[in-house]
């Protein structure tokens, strides 16, 4: 491509150049391209048969959500309908009431989990005892190796009726509460669990961050008479910004598709006031109630939402920290 | 401007950081004693809830539902660890699992790698657009409702290849082994070639014997994610016999249908240990990835960091 763009100018004499070279010169580089490395291309070919097949197919997919689809039918669907299924949702008072959850949900998740392995990081990075630091990295690691079905198998025996809490509730003096049945208490299981899982293994990011900050830069601090606190302030955030910057961008990327599967094992209808997302939502649209064309409207106004949080959270780190994914 | 300052007058300015680093210490020594707590409740919190599942396994259901058992279990008795090993489908969708893992584990591998390894060629034509194909669906997904309509219009379900296929690639894990297969050098590939290795020769006998830490890597990556994997399995999997393990447990602990089998037994042997049945399961399903553990961890740490070099 850059080599057709110096080419037009270079050339300036018209009757020696016919309007169309510049393609004709880029299918000349494809051609001797693809003779020089048909092989490489070869070992290409069955992934990106992959993605067309199982990423982009379903992208294409998405057009039921515009079209009146039937079970067994053309896996496009039958005929147009328009926004018609857009429009039932905007609607749907359940919508709304799933919409603000899935915004609450993520806004939580990303409130603690983005920060928390930061302070840990920096707690650990404290620890002089090599051992002792590793000792704790392994461990709280340890529960991002769990399905969630474990995860939330476990949740649930420390929350059932005769579970560790409920026996701290009853030693207090309280009354023992069925929590996965109260909707009030969602939002807490939901993020604590998150935080249990994820805390640990997000510090190894941050580790590295740390160990590649220049000795001298604390040195120098110090002889200005920085204390620890404001060498951390001074040194180490600055240090890791650009870390944190990328893993704040990538959490946003997840913010709408807040843990489905985890919802889905722990939400039950007597907490879907507060538990039910969007995903979680569509999910029941389209597999309870078989409407696959208002699950798909859903699914890509999430995923639609979801893309451009991502590209503005690029764009703004970019032009204030500049720091971006791409 | 500082170590100028500081290579000037050597002698003064040691004096002055031992000295503030005695004053510290008095402060900072208090901050490390709440640091070691802080720290050792993290500790405590991450296995407390292991710990505790395990003390249930193996309490007698009586202490469970009276909301007894912490942290030692009480009323000791295996006897649900014999009901559950005795029951064959929990067998049979273990197996599942496995079989599971090593097939979608071993396509995942030969695509990611062929894939990795033309995406390292940075002098190929049209590479960028290569990476980008596969970036962009980082970030944008067709959504489960198409997903679903396509698996099942390709007959793929009941089949290992409704697990398999779908997730064949995973970008994360491309780009960590794009970016290790860039930080090869070249000068071997090239003497291979002028010896008149074609690419798949070099790749085979030149590039993989170099990667075999990274394709460990890899290996662990995917065989990790899908040994834990249930929801692919609870969409296509119509039949009890065909689900794995995951999806045998999460049955369980929902309550729902599909773990009568398992109530029969405990009828039958008039054993009323569904808490502590429950807890077995846990335990059974956890183990393998809780013995494989401390020889994997340090794989992922490193697979981990080298996709953050160039993510």
């Amino acid at each position: 491509m850059s080599t057709t763009t110096t080419l037009t100018p270079s050339a300036p004499t018209p009757d020696t150049t016919p309007p169309n070279r510049p393609p004709r010169a880029a299918r000349q580089t494809w051609r001797r391209a693809l003779r020089r490395d048909w092989q490489l291309y070869s070992l290409a070919v069955l992934p990106l048969l992959f993605f067309l097949i199982f990423r982009y197919l379903p992208m294409l997919g998405n057009v039921i959500a515009f079209r009146r689809f039937q079970p067994g039918g053309n896996i496009f669907g039958e005929y147009w309908v328009g926004l018609r299924y857009f429009k039932m949702f905007l609607n749907d008072p359940t919508f709304w009431n799933v919409f603000t959850n899935t915004l609450v949900l993520g806004a939580l998740t990303l409130l603690f989990c983005f920060p928390l392995p930061i302070v840990l990081a920096l707690l650990l990075n404290e620890v002089r005892a090599r051992k002792l630091k590793r000792f704790v990295q392994s461990v709280s690691y340890l529960p991002h190796f769990l399905s969630i079905v474990i995860v939330a198998a476990i949740v649930m025996q420390l929350l059932s009726m005769d579970g560790t809490v409920n026996q701290l509730v009853r030693a207090a003096g309280g009354e023992a509460i069925p929590f996965l049945q109260r909707p009030e208490w969602f939002r807490t299981i939901y993020v604590s669990s998150e935080v249990w899982q994820t805390v640990g293994w997000g510090t190894i990011l941050y580790l590295a961050a740390l160990t590649t900050i220049d000795e001298d830069l604390y040195e120098a601090a110090r002889i200005d008479g920085a204390s620890r606190w404001r060498q951390t302030w001074h040194v180490t955030l600055p240090g890791i910004r650009p870390t944190m910057v990328t893993l704040l961008i990538l959490n946003i990327g997840t913010f709408m598709a807040v843990g489905f599967e985890k919802i889905l094992l722990l939400y039950n209808p007597l907490t879907y006031p507060t538990a039910d997302v969007l995903s979680t939502y569509l999910f029941r649209m389209g597999f309870t109630s078989s409407n696959f064309s208002y699950a798909a409207a859903i699914g890509l106004f999430e995923a639609v939402i979801g893309l451009i949080l991502v590209l503005s959270a690029n764009h703004i780190a970019r032009r204030t920290v500049g720091t971006s994914l791409w | 401007m500082v170590t100028v300052d500081a290579a000037e007058r050597p002698t003064e300015t040691v004096r002055r950081s031992q000295r503030r680093g005695i004053q510290e210490t008095r402060g900072y020594r208090a901050f490390r004693v709440v640091n070691g707590i802080i720290l050792t409740l993290v500790v405590v919190v991450t296995l407390y809830p292991f710990v505790n599942i395990v003390a249930r396994s193996m309490s007698h259901e009586s202490y469970i539902i009276s909301g007894q058992v912490n942290l030692v279990p009480r009323g000791f008795t295996l006897d649900t660890y014999q009901l559950l090993m005795s029951d064959s489908m929990f067998w049979t969708n273990y197996r599942n699992t496995v079989f599971y893992t090593v097939t979608a584990t071993v396509i995942s591998i030969v695509m990611t790698t062929c894939y990795a390894y033309v995406l390292s060629k940075k002098q190929l034509k049209g590479r960028s657009a290569l990476v980008g194909i596969a970036v962009f669906t980082m970030f944008f997904t067709g959504g489960l409702i198409p997903n679903y309509v396509l698996v099942t219009s390709l007959g793929l379900k009941n089949s290992v290849w409704a697990i398999a296929l779908p997730n064949a690639i995973n970008v994360f894990n491309l780009l960590v082994m794009k970016a290790f297969f860039e930080s090869l050098p070249t000068e071997l590939e090239e003497a291979a070639a002028v010896d008149g290795l074609n690419t798949y020769g070099i790749l085979l006998r030149i590039v993989l014997p170099l990667s075999k830490a990274i394709v460990a890597t890899m290996v662990l990556f995917y065989a990790v994610a899908f040994w834990n994997s249930w929801f692919a399995a609870f969409l296509y999997m119509d039949r009890q016999e065909l689900w794995p393990v995951t999806i045998y447990l999460r049955n369980l602990i929902a309550g729902a249908t599909g773990a009568e089998n398992v109530g029969a037994i405990t009828e039958a042997d008039e054993v009323q240990a569904e808490a502590t049945l429950k807890a077995v399961t846990i335990v059974l399903t956890t183990l393998p990835i809780l013995l494989v553990y401390p020889f994997i961890q340090r794989y992922f740490v490193r697979g981990i960091m080298l996709g953050a070099v160039k993510g």
